[in-house]
């Protein structure tokens, strides 16, 4: 407890335009020390972070660094302070090799000399026991080499406080604990570390200490060694919100989709889901809850034939007539008469097109019906308009580009459109985010009302208070694979929490 | 509160606009275009001291100053739009077909073989008609092969396509040494001048008419069918996202494909109403870089087949215009040139102040 | 019979043919490095010939009442004249694609209908301002300068004939192509240049002035491509300018830029081979002049066949820089 503050946040608040990133946030870090900051997603944390990386400026607070109050505007006010973030996304150029790229902006008035450089670079890599070949190009590269690199880059430019932005997420846990034996002797070496995460038991094994983050405010900070898995999870996920969500029973549900032991890799090879089974069935809302990135998104485009699969089948089935989905492209489905609905995660890149106007964006799912060279506009247009008036979208008129109306009249478009085509399962993928509250609920509604229609739903969701008091049953899946299947009425958050971020490997202890 | 750090805070920043009401942007573009006519004027003053009205007046007479004037502004504004309607499709689709050169040769050179070949030899309505499927299928095939690699490696189709014309330029080079007429004098002459064989035919007494129909007709048609037909639709979609594309399952490589093969035939009917309704000859530079002018008509238009009337008269009425005003003040033919780059420095400058904004700051006190 | 003699020859001259497209390549390397698509380039190396040929020209006017000739103001002047006037092409082309973030394509095509515009227009000019009969300005005494070849070249035999029998702008052209290779390959600056073009976001984030590179790169580009405008007319056509008579070396450059994989250092033996290309027909006895038109075609299909091979192997040392002809902008997502 001797070891100075390396970095304190006092009172830090961050707006969005309506939305309330960070609220009126305390923050201390130590010397020699590692601090997690733990949260569900959207609590905040990067966004934290990113005033300190000097991405975000913050609306109100004060940053002190060695006790000193500094102003970090740029990311370069951020490495004068010895800072060095870690994100999640690397910045790294894909055609350099390891060495170019750690020394890549560095203005030391030295005369360019990549042998040296790499000597340099070698120093620390032996300091701290990495692995890496310097000579590789990032493209030959796995997730875990990059991260290396981005590692090694921060404390090649003289980093002293490291911020990783969940940085075990695309690890395995070999790779895992390789790297926490790393940032073990950095602290060591009297650096200050911060890791986001919302992974518990990496919070338990490694830290010193745990500050919590829900919903954008500051809940507080504890030392590791006095937290356990169930106090942290208290903390993270709070107590349970009612939303007072319309929830009716199910009504005479079928078997509608069949999923069986689907498995699939991307495009590094890495599988993204394994052996993943479940059952939706009609009249039902089956939730899906995660960490972002746990495998959701290749799950909603694997049904929907947008994501190759290794194994497994899926079966969807219909007044006693079943059709396997495996390796049929969106065409194959549709021709084969298969009513599927699937409102993606990115509205604007992919169920939309930002620059056509409602209209066209109707046309979408439709606009091959018929033996004509030309388009019906005629359907379409009634269409628009009558979702337009339905779901109370704000629009000037149905001729204007999507990419004007806000986040919520955006929503409302796409999810109406894929409702328009009377679905027989209904996938939707956080349809809420970024939503103001009477938006959220008009779509809470409209899926309610399309499960009392017999439609199976697929929703898959980050806010778990949201999914319990929504969802019929609730499917919880952690890196690619489910770690459990609950009852939406008796589900309890901090089960589901702990699900969420159990890993594998104690999993496979726990059976 | 440390206030030194104030001196980084950039005094203005540019942000994307959302949108600007139609008549403002049109505002921009001819405030940008009267610039663009005074900076060419006083250009025009100091090399040749006239008057600026005479300058401007001169390039009006040299436009519209006699019938036989107002006709060539016509076909060239036809053989041009035509060019330019050939490669929207593909720029809508975020493909860079900057081939047009290339394609609208072959389809010529393509036009100028069956003349040659087949003419006097068989009906001349069975001839015309050869040469109307031959000049589209060049068109259309030196197009598709740039298409395909692009469907299949993703090979960069700007480079590949700019290839093509001079590939296609040597072509039309090698068939004119064999077909020269007389021999070694480098060109063939007007092909069948006494027969007229293949000569497409002239409505009444206007030389250029059929080509300005045929070139209407082609721009509505092009119109309807990027607006209205379930393939217009297709290559926007791809053009904006490829993403959604593949979401509502188009098969992208063989949209690309197919509008290749669409841009080229065009591009194919332009080098036929070139060789067969205008030149009745072949030679290396019939085109006469209409294939890159094209590319800029199409942009300004924003791949609009309608404002392409437009953009495309603008440009052919600065070069005709020019080209008068080089005459009369004996300035050389190249002067166009330069009025049409300075013209255009600023139609594409003006651009930037349609879709972005610049903001300045007002400083924010922080707390 | 093919003789030693035609080799030498033969050789000669595709060194000749291919230094112009040379200076047009390594500036068009240095450009598309930085991410930008130049199809200017043409345009350029037009304005570049003719900002020379007007310096030359009102040298050689100045001297009309019998100066003799200074060897270094014969050389510098239109080499400066030369130098401004593709340097405001490219501030001409940075302006509009980097801070007014317009279409790269566009506004290089406009550029080259202006430059060649240009060119033309001043030669023309030029032309009638000597009241010659035939259609082009020879500027023979500065030219001589430009020709001057290295010592021992008549004396070494093929040797001399091969490696010195060339004016300077000849070997400036390869060390000029030699310095980019290195710079780009082994320097800290060369190491910038590179990740503006490849990933300008990385760069911007490690602390690069994206739109500063992108200015000097393409600036320096376009002045390296101007030099190839003056070698073609001051050497290459022994200081006549005739209007068209560049052709289009200046395609031929960015061609050889594929040809080159983005590397300077290969550009060089790639110009020659160029050159010998565009030129061979002239050494393989017995062909038609039509057949002659298809040799000409070499260079280009050549090309096409480089720019597939590297799209189908897909080895991304040898693709192009991964920003190439898209402008950047901070704020956008």
């Amino acid at each position: 407890m001797s070891n100075p503050l390396a970095i304190e946040l006092k009172g830090v608040t961050k707006v969005f335009g309506q939305v309330v990133a960070n609220k009126d946030v305390d923050l201390q870090v130590r010397k020699g020390e590692i601090l997690a900051i733990l949260g569900e997603n959207g609590s905040g944390k990067t966004t934290l972070m990113n005033m300190l990386s000097g991405i975000y400026y913050p609306d109100e607070g004060q940053i002190f660094v060695n006790g000193e109050e500094v102003v970090i505007k740029s990311p370069k006010d951020s490495f004068k302070y010895k800072i060095g973030m870690i994100h999640q996304h690397f910045k790294l150029v894909d055609v350099f090799s390891a060495t170019e790229n750690i020394v890549l902006g560095v203005n030391d008035n030295e005369k360019y000399n990549i042998k040296q450089a790499k000597k340099r670079v070698q120093k620390i890599i032996e300091k701290y026991g990495f692995e890496i070949n310097l000579d590789s190009k990032i493209y030959e590269m796995s997730v875990s080499e990059k991260q290396t690199v981005e590692i090694i880059k921060v404390l090649y430019r003289g980093a002293d406080i490291l911020i990783l932005d969940e940085p075990t997420a695309v690890l395995t846990p070999q790779e895992t604990s390789k790297l926490f034996g790393i940032l073990r002797r950095m602290r060591e070496d009297n650096k200050a570390i911060i890791i986001i995460t919302h992974k518990l038991h990496e919070v338990l094994e490694l830290t010193d200490r745990v500050s919590v983050l829900r919903k954008g405010e500051y809940i507080g900070t504890v030392e590791t060694k006095d937290a356990t898995e169930q106090s942290l999870t208290e903390m993270m996920v709070g107590k349970k919100i009612s939303l007072n969500i319309e929830r009716p029973d199910p009504v005479n549900p079928k078997d509608r989709l069949i999923v069986k032991n689907i498995t699939a890799t991307n495009s590094d090879g890495r599988e993204v889901i394994k052996d993943i089974s479940f059952t939706a069935r009609s009249g039902e809302i089956l939730g899906i809850a995660g960490i972002a990135g746990s495998g959701q998104r290749e799950l909603l485009e694997s049904i929907a034939g947008l994501h190759h699969l290794s194994d497994g089948e899926i079966l969807y089935m219909t007044g006693g007539e079943t059709v396997n989905l495996r390796d049929k492209s969106p065409t194959q489905i549709r021709d084969l008469g298969v009513r599927l609905s699937f409102v993606p995660e990115d509205r604007l890149g992919m169920g939309l097109v930002g620059n056509m106007d409602i209209i066209d964006n109707m046309m979408l799912r439709s606009y091959k019906k018929g033996n004509s060279v030309f388009l019906d506009r005629k359907k379409p247009k009634d269409l628009a308009e009558s979702i337009i008036k339905s779901l109370e979208v704000v629009t000037p008129n149905a001729t204007t580009p999507v990419r004007r109306l806000s986040g919520g009249n955006v929503q409302k478009v796409l999810v109406g459109r894929e409702i328009a085509s009377n679905p027989k399962v209904l996938m939707v993928a956080y349809p809420v985010r970024g939503l103001d509250i009477n938006s959220s609920y008009t779509i809470y509604n409209l899926l309610t009302k399309q499960k009392e229609n017999g439609v199976a739903i697929i929703f898959v969701g980050e806010d778990l208070d949201v999914l319990i008091e929504l969802c019929d049953r609730i499917m919880v899946i952690n890196s690619g694979r489910i770690t459990g299947i609950v009852d939406g009425r008796t589900a309890v958050k901090e089960e589901i929490g702990i699900l969420m971020t159990q890993d594998s490997k104690e999993e496979k202890n726990n059976e | 509160m440390s206030k030194k750090q104030k001196t980084h805070e950039p005094l203005f920043h540019i942000a994307k606009r959302d949108s600007l009401p139609w008549y403002y942007s049109w505002a921009i573009r001819i405030i940008a275009i009267i610039l663009a006519l005074m900076v060419s004027a006083l250009l025009t003053l100091f090399l040749t001291d006239e008057n600026p009205i005479s300058i401007f007046s001169t390039m009006i007479d040299g436009a519209f100053g006699s019938s036989r004037r107002i006709w060539n502004l016509l076909q060239n504004i036809a053989i041009l739009l035509c060019v330019s309607l050939a490669l929207t499709p593909a720029f809508k689709m975020r493909f860079w077909n900057i081939g047009g050169e290339g394609q609208v040769l072959i389809g010529g050179l393509a036009t100028a073989a069956c003349m040659i070949c087949l003419g006097g030899k068989i009906p001349n309505t069975l001839l015309i008609l050869l040469m109307i499927i031959s000049s589209i299928a060049a068109g259309a095939i030196w197009a598709v092969i740039p298409a395909i690699f692009k469907a299949k490696y993703n090979t960069n189709e700007t480079l590949f396509t700019l290839m093509m014309n001079y590939v296609g330029i040597q072509l039309v080079s090698y068939f004119v040494n064999i077909w020269e007429v007389p021999k070694g004098s480098g060109t063939i002459g007007i092909i069948n001048q006494t027969n007229q064989e293949g000569w497409l035919p002239v409505i009444g007494e206007y030389d250029y008419l059929l080509n300005v129909i045929v070139v209407l007709v082609i721009t509505v048609l092009m119109y309807l069918y990027l607006k209205y037909s379930k393939h217009g639709y297709e290559i926007s979609v791809v053009g904006e996202s490829e993403n959604t594309a593949k979401y509502i399952g188009i098969n992208v490589k063989k949209v690309i494909i197919r509008t290749m093969l669409l841009s080229g035939a065009v591009c194919g009917i332009a080098g036929l109403l070139l060789v067969g309704g205008t030149n009745h000859t072949i030679t290396t530079t019939t085109a006469n870089n209409r294939g890159f002018t094209a590319i800029m008509v199409s942009w300004l238009a924003k791949f609009n087949p309608i404002y392409m009337i437009f953009t495309t008269f603008l440009l052919v009425f600065l070069e005709r215009g020019a080209n008068e005003i080089s005459t009369v003040f004996r300035l050389n033919q190249s002067f166009s040139d330069i009025i049409t780059g300075i013209i255009l420095f600023f139609i594409i400058g003006s651009e930037f102040f349609i879709n972005y904004q610049i903001k300045f700051h007002t400083r924010k006190e922080v707390k | 019979m093919v003789t030693s003699t035609a080799i030498i020859t033969l050789i000669q001259r595709a060194i000749l043919q291919g230094i112009p497209i040379l200076y047009g390549s390594t500036g068009e390397i240095l450009t598309e490095k930085s991410g930008n698509l130049n199809l200017g380039i043409p345009g350029i190396m037009y304005v570049g010939g003719i900002s020379g040929v007007i310096g030359a020209f009102l040298y050689e006017e100045s001297l009309r009442d019998g100066g003799t000739v200074n060897a270094f103001l014969a050389v510098f002047i239109p080499m400066i004249c030369t130098i401004i006037g593709s340097l405001l092409m490219g501030l001409i082309y940075c302006f509009l694609t980097v801070t007014l973030r317009a279409n790269q394509n566009v506004t290089g095509l406009a550029m080259t209908t202006f430059g060649v515009g240009f060119g033309n227009f001043f030669g023309a000019s030029l032309v009638s301002l000597t009241d010659s009969d035939i259609p082009s300005v020879a500027l023979t005494k500065t030219s001589a300068y430009f020709r001057v070849t290295l010592p021992f070249a008549e004396t070494t035999g093929w040797f001399g004939k091969v490696f010195l029998s060339y004016g300077f702008m000849t070997y400036l052209a390869i060390i000029i192509a030699v310095l980019c290779a290195i710079f780009l390959k082994r320097t800290k600056g060369g190491l910038h240049l590179r990740a503006v073009g490849e990933n300008p976001a990385t760069a911007d984030a490690a602390g690069i002035n994206v739109e500063r590179s992108k200015y000097l790169a393409t600036c320096i580009g376009s002045i390296i491509a101007g030099l190839g405008g003056l070698f073609y007319v001051m050497d290459y056509a022994n200081g006549v300018w005739s209007n068209e008579g560049f052709g289009d070396r200046g395609w031929l450059a960015i061609a050889l830029v594929i040809f080159a994989i983005w590397k300077p250092d290969f550009a060089i033996f790639g110009s020659i081979l160029f050159g010998g290309l565009y030129i061979v027909y002239l050494f393989i006895p017995g062909l038609a002049l039509s057949t002659q038109e298809l040799f000409k075609m070499l260079p280009y299909i050549v090309t096409i066949i480089v720019l597939i091979i590297v799209s189908a192997r897909n080895k991304r040392e040898n693709q192009p820089p991964g920003y190439l002809g898209l402008p950047y902008f901070r704020e956008e997502r």
